[in-house]
């Protein structure tokens, strides 16, 4: 079982950072090739989520981001705001992100979730088990 | 790779040429650029995404305001892609039927006026 840690300090330019590494350590868990740029991208979402979270509660604390390849390519994005800003699912159907009224980040926050759900099957968001924050979990298949 | 941004008219249409990497980081110079055209008079905007590898949804939010923006002014906005990976993100994210989306700058500047 390898584990490998990254965290990195709330800003947007970190999050590419996290994508390369959160791939590249998939191919080499043996996740299928063609998977890989949705690993990519709902990393990418997972991190995007987690940093402006952070930004919208004036949080420092760093954002982590966990991937080990113990039977399965688990990825955990751990942010540190409060539980009841991150929890739920709530993709925005066709309409809603067409409303005038909608703005750019509930769009962006909406289309965020609608990307996670949609690549990735094992998906959980979920408190913490220490202190504040949620995490979110992905889960994807190795080939061995 | 680093986002690039490069425009030109076809006929009066303006295309904006869109390559790299579109996330957190890089979508609000796209977003200031088509701010920057939108403002300055332009009315028929197509954004070619054919040169994109990586696009989320902070990029989609900003090609959703630019949308809205141009619909208000009596504009249009439409999008090229033929990319697989792509078109799968915004079917996935139902924006398929959000945006006029077609395969080349020639049916997009060619239907999209």
């Amino acid at each position: 079982m390898a584990t490998v840690r990254l965290s990195f300090s709330p800003a947007p330019v970190h999050v590419r950072t996290a994508r390369l590494v959160g791939v590249a350590v998939a191919r080499r868990a043996g996740v299928r090739e063609d998977l890989l740029d949705e690993v990519r991208l709902a990393i990418g979402e997972a991190c995007t989520r987690a940093v402006a979270l952070h930004r919208q509660y004036g949080l420092s604390e760093p954002v982590l981001v966990e991937m080990s390849d113990s039977g399965a390519y688990a990825v955990r994005v751990v942010d540190r705001a409060p539980i009841e800003a991150g929890i739920g699912l709530a993709a925005l159907d066709a309409d809603q992100l067409a409303n005038e009224s909608l703005d750019e980040d509930d769009l962006t926050t909406g289309v965020g979730f609608a990307l996670l759900a949609g690549f990735v099957e094992d998906l959980q968001v979920r408190p913490v088990d220490d202190g504040i924050g949620t995490e979110v979990r992905m889960v994807w298949p190795v080939a061995r | 790779m680093e986002l690039s941004l490069a425009t030109r008219t076809v006929g009066e249409h303006t295309v904006l040429e869109v390559g790299g990497e579109v996330d957190v980081y890089t979508a609000p110079r796209l977003r200031e650029r088509l701010l920057e055209l939108i403002d300055g008079g332009v009315r028929h905007v197509v954004v070619d995404l054919g040169r994109v590898d990586f696009l989320d949804s902070t990029g989609l939010g900003v090609l959703v305001g630019a949308l809205k923006r141009l619909r208000t002014a009596d504009g249009t906005f439409a999008l090229v892609c033929d990319k697989e990976p792509l078109l799968k993100i915004f079917r996935i994210t139902a924006l398929d039927q959000v945006f006029p989306l077609h395969r080349t700058v020639e049916a997009a500047t060619g239907a999209g006026k």
